[in-house]
């Protein structure tokens, strides 16, 4: 990583991880947790490399976000399965606990927020988006942080939502969470269920007055639309950050 | 360092290998267009846009939206690859050759520099060696698939350097800065490789 000096810059080697931990979060998203020998930390936000390499020599490699909180000496991933991708499903299906994974990290420095930093902090999540936000907030929670924060997450279903039960438990007066389903929300859902709109921007987060950091990330309908509402509101586009994503099977 | 790979137990290709010759290491094919930017999507009426180059000692040449459409146009179909890890082949762009622009440059009396710094509307920049951008190697492209380039894939222009990762061709391009000595871009400040040859596989600083 930079290192704020000229110095030759070190190399972002390649290690084996051990998957230590897996947890179920949804019917199709998995955590796994790696122990990452000579892991040198990272930012909430960053994301790492996995390589995969077969035994005939193809490779294939993808970038996950980080989920764990930087105060946490191991590295959780959570993988949302795309049905035909081909690391993925080996990632969800195929590794067990014990088994070795390559990763190399951590990686991006712009999508990152540190409590020091301060807020409000205003989070914006579509689908398995929610996984390098979940870090700021893990993060603010377990620094102890007074910033107030609050997170909108657009699931499809309410099984879809990751970290629900977690997430439950962080909210306080200083941090809310609101969901919105925009499919198949069960008759006694009481919340929104529609694509994030300006109202809902308008009613959920902070006025532009407010100067919040805003973090926005999902797929890339999901967040060209947020973001640019973000802007029509007022908000000052260096302090809309983002991270889109399409399908990477 | 170990240039042993580790196998990972249990995995196979799913893909078919056809197109392997082409895809540079670590990157995958993909048919979609995927997008990656840092922030909002910058919006510039075509009446407001211009695009200029700038030299060292201050001189500059501007180009109007209408005056950039009257230069020649190329139509390059290139294969463009993403540090994320797509690749995405036979991609057909219109746009305007960097040469001709910096013919036009050096004709009105700017001094080249040795590198440019390619800049955006938003903010971003990108360095580049010169002789990364020259020799028919790079576009202020406008057209995407026979049709305007869309905003968010960084229209109304953007640069386009097929032969780097795909962060080095920047949306929403506004200028060119001719500089006499290297200068990180955005991302290269932020970690990235300085040049980004996805055939060497330069996608963070201290990569080969």
């Amino acid at each position: 990583m930079s290192s704020g000096t000229k110095a030759i810059p070190e190399r972002l080697e390649w290690h084996v991880g051990t998957v230590v931990e897996v947890r179920r979060e949804t019917p199709t998203a998995h955590t796994l947790v790696l122990k990452v020998p000579d892991w040198p930390g990272h930012r909430a936000g960053q994301h790492v490399d996995l390589r995969l390499v077969a035994e005939d020599g193809y490779q294939a490699e993808r970038s996950y976000s980080i989920a764990s909180p930087p105060e946490e000496a191991t590295v959780a991933l959570t993988i949302e399965r795309i049905g035909d991708g081909e690391v993925s499903p080996y990632l969800i299906d195929v590794l067990h606990i014990g088994d070795g994974l390559e990763v190399r990290g951590p990686i991006g420095g712009y999508f990152v927020w540190d409590v020091a930093e301060g807020g409000p902090l205003f989070l914006v999540a579509g689908g398995s988006g929610i996984v390098p936000l979940m870090a700021m907030l893990r993060h603010r929670a377990r620094a102890k942080s007074q910033v107030p924060a609050h997170l909108l997450y657009s699931a499809r279903t309410l099984d879809g939502i990751i970290y629900r039960d977690e997430l439950a438990g962080l909210v306080s007066p200083d941090v809310g969470v609101t969901y919105t389903i925009t499919r198949d929300a069960p008759a006694s859902w009481t919340g929104y269920r529609r694509r994030i709109d300006r109202a809902m921007l308008e009613a959920v987060g902070w006025s532009a007055a407010d100067a919040p950091r805003i973090f926005v990330c999902g797929p890339t309908p999901l967040v060209e639309s947020v973001a640019t509402l973000l802007v029509e509101l007022g908000h000052d586009p260096l302090r809309v950050k983002t991270e889109r994503f399409g399908p990477t099977g | 360092m170990t240039d042993k790979p580790f196998i990972a137990r249990g995995f196979h290709s799913r893909r078919d290998t056809g197109a392997a010759g082409r895809l540079p290491p670590g990157q995958y094919e993909t048919r979609d267009f995927p997008v990656l930017s840092a922030g909002p999507t910058p919006r510039t009426p075509l009446a407001k846009w211009d695009f200029t180059i700038r030299d060292a000692e201050g001189q500059s040449v501007r180009w109007s939206w209408d005056e950039l459409q009257a230069l020649p146009h190329d139509m390059p179909t290139v294969d463009i690859h993403c540090v994320t890890k797509w690749s995405k082949f036979d991609t057909k762009w219109d746009g305007v050759s960097v040469d001709t622009l910096l013919d036009a440059a050096r004709a009105r009396g700017l001094k080249d520099g040795a590198y440019v710094l390619a800049f955006s509307d938003g903010g971003y920049t990108t360095n580049l060696p010169l002789a990364d951008v020259t020799n028919g190697q790079a576009w202020v492209a406008f057209g995407f698939a026979g049709a305007p380039l869309a905003p968010e894939h960084g229209g109304p222009a953007r640069l386009l350097v097929p032969h780097l990762y795909f962060w080095k061709s920047a949306k929403w391009v506004r200028g060119l800065e001719l500089m006499t000595h290297d200068e990180p871009g955005f991302w290269e400040q932020l970690g990235y490789h300085n040049r980004g040859d996805p055939w060497r596989e330069q996608r963070y600083q201290g990569d080969p």
